[in-house]
């Protein structure tokens, strides 16, 4: 049977909130019985974009990553949910049920991605429900989807074998996969927000004048080992990029032609730019 | 009897059938005849026939002949013209010409007589249908936002969802370009920009105003008390008690002080629309009443018409240039694009959604070989979207930035010297500034490095590659130039220098180009719908672009404001308090209208006393507000009416508050991005052209009415409704426009107004615009489809050549050879910032530069605050302790520096004021920068309002209201030096600078005329 699915790619998130903003416009104000109770105007950020930047002025970037609930097939809020309130669909969807679920406010703190909201007014939890009342009445997508102007986000409905191969295919992640949660949210391009880089930019003295030095040879090396190697562009830069974050200390050896070699060390935490390195 | 008798007596009683049969049909129809109680006549008066109408408490009833008493009479010449003009379809053309040669006459009360013929209109509308019926029960409508297309559904009157339109089979194809073997289509769908899907919020907002209120404190016969604006509450009054207070001031005023006593100012922007729009209702309004125009700056263009117009004209485009063809070109040709405080992601073009971000996307794609780099002070939204190198110059030292390249261009050769020496002039001139040669400063790499901060081999580099390269240059949002830095103290610098830098590379070789995929979209141009400066129904020929093509196509009678005086919006507070202010015109007719100064007061006018104030958004998008708050408590200002959607900003300093619903509260016409006017073509911003029928989707919520009905009820308390509406209903005009367009000819009236919708088809390939420029490139005429320059602007033949004296690109100006400015010169020359790094004692005082650009979400003031869906993306505001306060990006050493951290609440401040934020440290800005989206919608002052600070986010308290040169009306103010710390948690903040200026009353802030020297 296929099954709703969301591929989210990274780098194409431009922080525009429309997604989020669809689903204010969705949940707010209105009731869904058997889907979804009003979503609070304040304060629940059903879909929430996380962000991350890396590097320093001037080479750096920032990832964009939307959020929300992963309607896992493993979910450990189905589990800690009391009477049923939170149910598989066949195709996928996790719902909560707005009557069930009244008072259980612990399932708040069963999710492991923060993805269930407490509504103090109503005393319920609740969570982004895949706008599973409008797919139910024929959408085939969701309307942060709809409302997506780069196709960041997609809603795939696909037998399960299926969106595995894919997921495998295109190297597709999910969020904390070590839980075993299995969640249904797919992410591409999650290294924009989950490694770093090391970078830097590097110029050269010529008849007084300071230039860039493009095709440099840059080598990085971890261990004694080189990891990657790369050269220079136009404007001296380099960028060694998906590195695990907090993965220690690494060598960058610089070598052009005519100049001495430089070797610059840098431990990594977050990403760096090591700025600009003068042969 | 003649004929024409008999025909008018047959007209005049299937006209009395309809009305008897619309009633029996329609409950709003029986309603309406509720309203009033009299008798209307029909007559023509040779034959002196006619028949008349007579309603009595609901009950209609009609004769032949002449009724012994009518209460009002329409009057025909003769039964002839009477027939003529009655017999459907009406010919509006015939309708206006009678009137003006006085064949058609009315007779009565103004009330009567425009309730009347409107009820007439009535009969003939009230059955149409709008929208479609769903399968679950709702309604679907359409409407334009600000930000895009909508499809509303409704359910029991109640607007369930906004969604962005996906196109039906019926509907039109896209376009496809083909480029270096790839192929390029857009969506089947439209988009929405952020403030547009958060209408929803808007609509139903808690600040919403919604019946006509009076400051308690207001005494139209006794005390006005104007020193309480801004802090005494507001009572209830009726729309009656309202509309009357309204009509008998401006009469008042009028006959005491004389013309011009009433002055209008709206903002740049209002909900969406051609029919209820402020260049439509309001103007047709202001002119019938006569006023002092607020005369506005070019927001978005001032260093493009103050400054590149000199060098290649286009005034008629506000000195930004044409752009067709340019999204074919630039994908087919170019290799590079140098986004210059360009962050079209950021502001959407202008109304342009999310449009050009599908394009832009494309440039991600490696085999299309298009490298980019982005030159701007803060890491922008586009920045971070697309690839690309960051070239972070200090705030407004990009002209320094420019000739540096420009000096590494003529040192290495890397420009086209053949194009020069044939299609400019001056080139020599401006090549010797640039060698040091006229003040003995090269302008080198290592030159502007120091002005800059950006490192001279980075400059060096980007040079080079530059100068090898096939090159878009794009700067601002549109990459022709808007917002940006064209805004900031040296704005009018930086758009000239723009100009200089793309006549070196040949501008109109294929791939050597102005853009950034924002304007040039392969659409159809030839199909007409008015754009909304096209100006509507305003019958304004003067004030918008009416004359270019609508006012031919829909006829209307003409509006013209009899007083010529004018205040420079700029200089407002000043023109109220001191009484007295000079200007300098926007007006695109030519280069040259920009140097006639005009004076407030004008010669042998009144002062203005009264303010009809449109929306509430001056002190949150002009500068050093605080002067605005003065001005509105100057007891020079006897009555301020302000018409208003939402309580906030001005709204909260007026006398009586009348209160107007928003566009998805009535009816209008629109098509999406068509901006008319100074933005012609403004539909190249979008992947589809899409015209849509703004159906009125809801009730008006609470007492709210449209703007159009306002002016009406104004209208006919000074006896002007029957000019003012022409007779009819909004919804008439809206049909008006429909058949001004060439929409007939592709939908029906019935299907446009059930689907909503018209998507226009894509230009075949064959007859797509050319692109722009290459036929200056190929001294051939220019054939891109633009009226504009005016015929007489050409030096040599018609369509040969630029509008400049030269018909060339003019590095050295002759317009501004003829025109002495020292700030001005004739070529461009770099001269630091007034409010910067050379401020001296000030700049050590205030140490950060505070960039104010518009922000990613809100647009202006639309969409923010009012409780609205905005305020939850933490990007816009955050919530700290219960209230959402504007977001402050600072340095993140900088923010360490300060001991301020995340979320902190900061107060920014210099001797203009003080503004509390929450602070983000970020690497997105070099050291010394901060950056805060300028155009709050909530004013908060925490005290006395003027005086203390204000947690609304106001930003544009703190910016400087100079102007860029004496000699312009351009704003200066997208950045102002400031002081950020950690808020103390006082309320109160008086500068020296302020309370020097207390006594006078006005916080004039900076008087910093002079630079200092560089430290």
């Amino acid at each position: 049977m296929k099954k709703w699915n969301m591929i989210i790619d990274v780098a194409e998130c431009t922080n525009c909130n429309l997604c989020t903003l669809a689903a204010m416009d969705e949940y707010v104000g209105n009731d869904f019985p058997g889907y979804a109770a009003p979503m609070p105007k304040h304060g629940h950020k059903w879909i929430n974009i996380l962000q991350k930047e890396r590097g320093q002025v001037p080479m750096m970037d920032i990832a964009y990553v939307p959020t929300m609930c992963n309607h896992c097939d493993n979910a450990p809020c189905i589990k800690a949910a009391k009477n049923g309130a939170i149910a598989k669909r066949d195709d996928g969807i996790v719902l909560i049920d707005p009557e069930k679920a009244k008072g259980q406010k612990h399932l708040v703190e069963a999710c492991p991605y923060g993805h269930i909201w407490w509504n103090e007014e109503l005393q319920i939890p609740q969570a982004w429900p895949f706008d599973a009342h409008l797919l139910d009445q024929g959408w085939d997508k969701t309307r942060g989807d709809q409302s997506c102007p780069t196709g960041a986000m997609k809603t795939v409905k696909l037998e399960d074998e299926e969106m595995a191969r894919l997921a495998r295919e295109q190297g597709f992640e999910v969020m904390k996969a070590e839980l075993g949660a299995k969640p249904r949210v797919y992410y591409k391009n999650l290294w924009r927000y989950s490694t770093c880089f090391i970078g830097g930019s590097v110029s050269a003295k010529l008849d007084g004048a300071v230039d860039c030095v493009e095709g440099a040879s840059v080598r990085l090396s971890k261990d004694g080992k080189m990891v990657a190697e790369t050269t220079t562009d136009n404007y001296g830069d380099f960028k060694f990029d998906k590195l695990a974050e907090g993965s220690g200390r690494y060598s960058v050896e610089i070598t052009a032609k005519g100049r001495a070699k430089k070797v610059l060390t840098a431990e990594l935490g977050a990403s760096i730019n090591l700025g600009e390195i003068q042969l | 009897m003649k004929i024409a008798t008999v025909k008018f007596s047959i007209i005049l009683f299937a006209l009395s059938l309809l009305l008897k049969r619309q009633a029996w049909r329609h409950p709003a129809f029986r309603d309406r005849l509720k309203e009033r109680n009299f008798v209307a006549q029909f007559l023509a008066r040779d034959e002196e026939t006619g028949r008349w109408f007579a309603f009595r408490d609901g009950k209609f009833s009609s004769g032949a002949g002449r009724h012994a008493n009518p209460d009002i009479k329409l009057m025909f010449k003769d039964a002839a013209l009477g027939a003529k003009l009655l017999t459907p379809p009406i010919n509006w053309l015939n309708q206006i010409n009678a009137q003006k040669d006085f064949k058609l006459g009315v007779d009565g009360p103004e009330d009567l007589t425009n309730w009347f013929a409107q009820t007439l209109m009535m009969a003939q509308t009230v059955g149409w249908k709008f929208g479609i019926k769903m399968p679950d029960g709702m309604t679907r409508y359409c409407n334009m936002t600000n930000g895009g297309p909508v499809f509303i559904y409704v359910k029991d009157g109640k607007i369930v969802r906004m969604t962005p339109i996906e196109f039906d089979e019926t509907d039109a194809g896209p376009w496809t370009i083909e480029a270096r073997g790839l192929k390029f289509t857009p969506p089947r769908k439209t988009t929405l920009a952020p403030h547009g899907q958060n209408a929803k919020s808007i609509v139903y907002s808690p600040d919403r105003l919604l019946y006509p209120m009076k400051r308690v404190d207001f005494d139209p016969n006794g005390k006005i008390n104007p020193q309480n604006r801004g802090k005494s509450g507001y009572v209830r009054i009726s729309w009656n008690e309202a509309l009357d207070l309204v009509a008998n001031q401006i009469k008042q005023l009028k006959r005491t002080y004389g013309p011009g006593v009433m002055a209008v100012s709206h903002g740049s922007h209002h909900t969406w629309g051609n029919i209820g729009y402020y260049l439509s209702a309001l103007y047709r309004f202001r002119n019938a009443v006569g006023h002092t125009q607020v005369h506005h700056n070019p927001d978005s263009w001032e260093g493009w018409y103050w400054g590149a117009a000199h060098h290649w004209g286009y005034t008629l485009r506000v000195g930004q240039c044409e752009t067709y063809g340019t999204v074919e070109d630039c994908l087919q040709n170019c290799e590079m694009i140098v986004f210059w405080a360009a962050d079209p992601e950021s502001t959407s073009g202008s109304y342009g959604a999310q449009e050009g971000t599908v394009r832009r996307q494309w440039l991600k794609n490696p085999k299309l070989g298009i490298k980019l780099v982005h030159i701007d002070p803060y890491y922008n939204a586009s920045a971070q979207f697309l690839p690309g190198k960051w070239f972070a110059p200090r705030p407004t030292t990009s002209p320094a930035l420019a000739m540096a390249i420009a000096y590494v261009w003529i040192k290495e050769g890397l420009y086209d010297k053949e194009y020069v020496a044939s299609h400019t002039v001056g080139f020599d001139t401006w090549k010797a500034y640039l060698l040091g040669e006229e003040d003995g400063i090269p302008k080198t790499p290592e030159w502007q490095e120091a002005e800059t901060g950006v490192p001279a081999k980075d400059v060096r580099a980007l040079a080079r590659e530059w100068g090898r390269k096939r090159v878009y240059l794009a700067p601002g949002g549109w990459g022709n130039g808007h917002g940006g830095a064209c805004r900031n103290q040296t704005g009018i610098q930086w758009a000239r220098t723009m100009v200089c830098l793309i006549a070196m590379q040949g501008l109109g070789k294929p791939g050597v180009n102005m853009g950034n995929l924002q304007w040039g979209s392969p659409l159809d141009f030839n199909f007409y719908f008015p754009g909304y400066a096209d100006g509507g129904m305003s019958g304004d020929l003067e004030n918008t672009s009416m004359p270019v093509e609508l006012y031919q196509r829909m006829p209307q009678l003409p509006t013209m404001n009899t007083p010529f005086q004018k205040i420079p919006r700029l200089s407002m507070p000043e023109a109220i308090i001191d009484g007295k202010a000079e200007g300098y015109p926007w007006i695109g007719k030519s280069i040259e209208h920009q140097f006639a100064k005009f004076s407030y007061p004008a010669p042998g006018h009144a002062p203005v006393k009264m303010l009809y104030k449109y929306g509430g958004s001056m002190i949150a998008t002009m500068n050093n507000t605080h002067r605005h708050v003065k001005m509105y408590q100057s007891p020079n200002l006897e009555f301020v009416v302000n018409q208003s959607i939402w309580f906030e900003g001005e709204a909260k300093f007026a006398d009586v508050i009348l209160p107007a619903c928003t566009n998805f509260e009535r009816p209008d016409i629109s098509e999406w991005a068509g901006l008319g006017g100074y933005g012609h073509h403004g539909q190249q911003q979008l992947n589809h052209r899409v015209i849509i029928f703004q159906a009125p989707a809801i009730a008006p919520m609470g007492e709210s009415k449209s703007d159009y009905w306002i002016f009406n009820e104004i209208s006919k308390r000074l006896g002007l409704a029957n000019y003012f509406s022409e007779g009819v209903n909004e919804i008439d005009w809206v049909k008006r426009l429909f058949d001004a367009s060439d929409l007939p000819e592709r939908i029906s009236w019935k299907e446009f107004i059930r689907k909503g919708y018209y998507v226009v088809p894509a230009e075949k390939e064959k007859l797509r615009a050319p692109v722009s420029f290459r036929w200056f490139w190929e001294n051939r005429k220019k054939d891109v489809p633009e009226p504009q320059p005016l015929p007489s602007d050409y030096a040599g033949e018609y369509l040969k050549g630029l509008q400049t004296q030269s018909g060339k690109l003019e590095f050295e100006c002759n317009s501004l050879k003829r025109f002495k400015d020292p700030e001005r010169p004739p070529i461009v020359k770099y001269e630091p910032s007034w409010e910067g790094p050379h401020s001296g004692a000030l700049f050590r005082k205030y140490p950060l530069q505070l960039l104010t650009p518009h922000s990613k979400y809100s647009y202006h003031t639309q969409g923010d605050g009012k409780d609205s869906f905005l305020l939850n993306i933490e990007d816009h505001r955050v919530n700290v302790g219960g209230w959402y306060y504007l977001v402050l990006r600072l340095n993140a050493e900088d923010a360490k520096a300060l001991g301020v951290k995340k979320h902190d609440l900061v107060k920014v401040y210099n001797d203009r004021g003080a503004v509390i934020c929450a602070a983000l440290p970020t690497q997105r800005l070099p050291r010394g920068v901060c950056h805060g989206y300028e155009s709050s919608a909530i004013y908060a002052p925490m005290g006395e309002p003027g005086k203390s600070v204000d947690r609304g986010g106001v930003l544009n308290l703190l910016t400087p209201h100079k102007t860029q040169t004496k000699t312009t009306h351009a704003t200066a103010g997208a950045n102002s030096l400031v002081q950020v710390e950690r808020w103390d948690g006082k309320t109160e903040y008086i500068s020296e600078a302020f309370a020097e200026s207390k006594e006078r009353g006005l916080p004039s802030g900076l008087r910093l005329e002079d630079r200092v020297p560089a430290q």
